[in-house]
């Protein structure tokens, strides 16, 4: 058998068709391959396990809070505060970019919270009075289990939110 | 000398004569690894320091200091948050030449980033985006974005206060993105805040991924550059 050059004979009807099927049976299957591996992937990027700190923890008992002071707890990133109304929680957090606000209390001065990044200073209630944050700090769900208060860094509760103790 | 070159080892590696003709000297081009990005022959015009301030081949010299600097530093910095930002004192203060190495990519680092955005400014204002040079800009603002992306992805590497709170800011702009933001910070630190976690992403970034991208981009860059006539030269008059 003598070996013809088919590529300049013309397609056949068939023939295109097949191709045109072929064509889309690899494509497709090389399409839903790659967005398999890029869904993988991604799911691959999210860390399933945190060795983070715990977003609920106890903090001791409301009576061993002197009322006026102000409980740093660095690891968590929250503040705990007993007010005249009573306990509330705060995210240490500054709600400009995120870095962490320090407590302050100086002579002369109002006491409150001063973010070293870019100046914003917020009072004891976790209002912004003074530099780019644009909102108040985010306050915490705190509750009473078992006479201790536990804090709940996931749930955010209105800015206004006291525990009366 | 001309016995050296007529051995057989010289000629497998040289394959053409000596640059005596106008063949042997385009061969010298063409037959070189190094040298073929280069064109066969270059008008004078294009030539003067003025067209092009050398702002691209000074950007590449960066990055090539960049990777060889980069690389010795490798040898002693270890990607953890015990170590990190010991290892970046030890190399300042304990590691013979640690201290040059380290600021010559620091200021290579900076130098490249300002060097990069000359460079776009040049070819802006030489108009050497039209037509048919446009893809070539479009590939220019990836490797700028590549440049950024290393110059970010190294500053949390020291692991002190200033990459720390850096990165703190950095990656909370980037939680700003609509709907997708927090995701996307997650994504970049691998967890809540600037951990440990965040510390090797920012490693393997820095040092494997964003390196390569650019290298493959830089090629594709100057390859561009040949295919679409060389060097953007105005009309004369």
């Amino acid at each position: 058998m003598s070996l013809t050059d088919d590529l300049n004979e013309p397609l056949s009807d068939a023939e295109v068709t097949r191709r045109k099927l072929l064509l889309a049976l690899g494509g497709g299957a090389l399409a839903a391959a790659g967005l398999g591996a890029a869904i993988t992937t991604l799911e691959y990027m999210k860390p399933n396990v945190l060795f983070e700190p715990a977003t609920r923890f106890p903090v001791g008992r409301p009576e061993e809070i002197a009322p006026g002071s102000v409980l740093a707890l660095p690891r968590q990133k929250v503040y705990v505060v007993r007010g005249p109304a009573g306990i509330y929680a705060m995210s240490s957090v500054c709600t400009h970019l995120g870095c962490i606000i320090q407590h302050r209390r100086a002579a002369g001065q109002k006491e409150g919270f001063f973010c070293p990044c870019h100046g914003s200073a917020f009072d004891l209630e976790g209002k912004v009075v003074g530099g780019p944050a644009p909102r108040p700090l985010d306050r915490l769900d705190v509750k009473i289990e078992g006479g201790k208060l536990v804090v709940d860094t996931q749930k955010k509760v209105p800015p206004t939110t006291v525990l009366e103790v | 000398m001309s016995f050296l070159q007529r051995s057989r080892l010289f000629r497998s590696i040289v394959r053409h004569g000596l640059p005596d003709s106008v063949r042997n000297r385009a061969l010298v081009t063409f037959t070189n690894f190094f040298l073929h990005i280069q064109p066969v022959k270059v008008r004078l015009r294009a030539m003067q320091f003025t067209r092009t301030f050398y702002l691209g081949g000074l950007s590449a010299a960066c990055f090539f200091i960049l990777v060889v600097t980069g690389v010795l530093l490798m040898f002693y910095y270890h990607p953890s948050v015990p170590r990190a930002y010991e290892d970046m004192k030890d190399l300042e203060f304990v590691v013979s030449s640690g201290v040059f190495l380290r600021n010559l990519h620091r200021w290579s680092a900076h130098a490249m980033v300002a060097l990069v955005m000359l460079h776009m400014v040049r070819v802006f204002f030489a108009g050497a985006y039209r037509p048919p040079r446009e893809f070539n800009w479009v590939i220019g603002v990836v490797l700028l974005l590549l440049t950024i992306g290393l110059s970010y992805t190294g500053y949390l590497l020291p692991w002190d206060q200033l990459a720390y709170w850096g990165v703190t800011v950095g990656t909370n702009m980037a939680a700003a993105v609509p709907v997708l933001g927090d995701q996307i910070r997650f994504l970049m630190l691998g967890g809540h805040g600037v951990n440990e976690n965040a510390l090797i992403r920012f490693y393997v970034l820095h040092c494997v991924v964003l390196p390569l991208a650019l290298t493959v981009g830089i090629a594709l860059h100057i390859w561009r550059v040949r295919k679409d006539g060389g060097l953007y030269l105005p009309p004369k008059g």
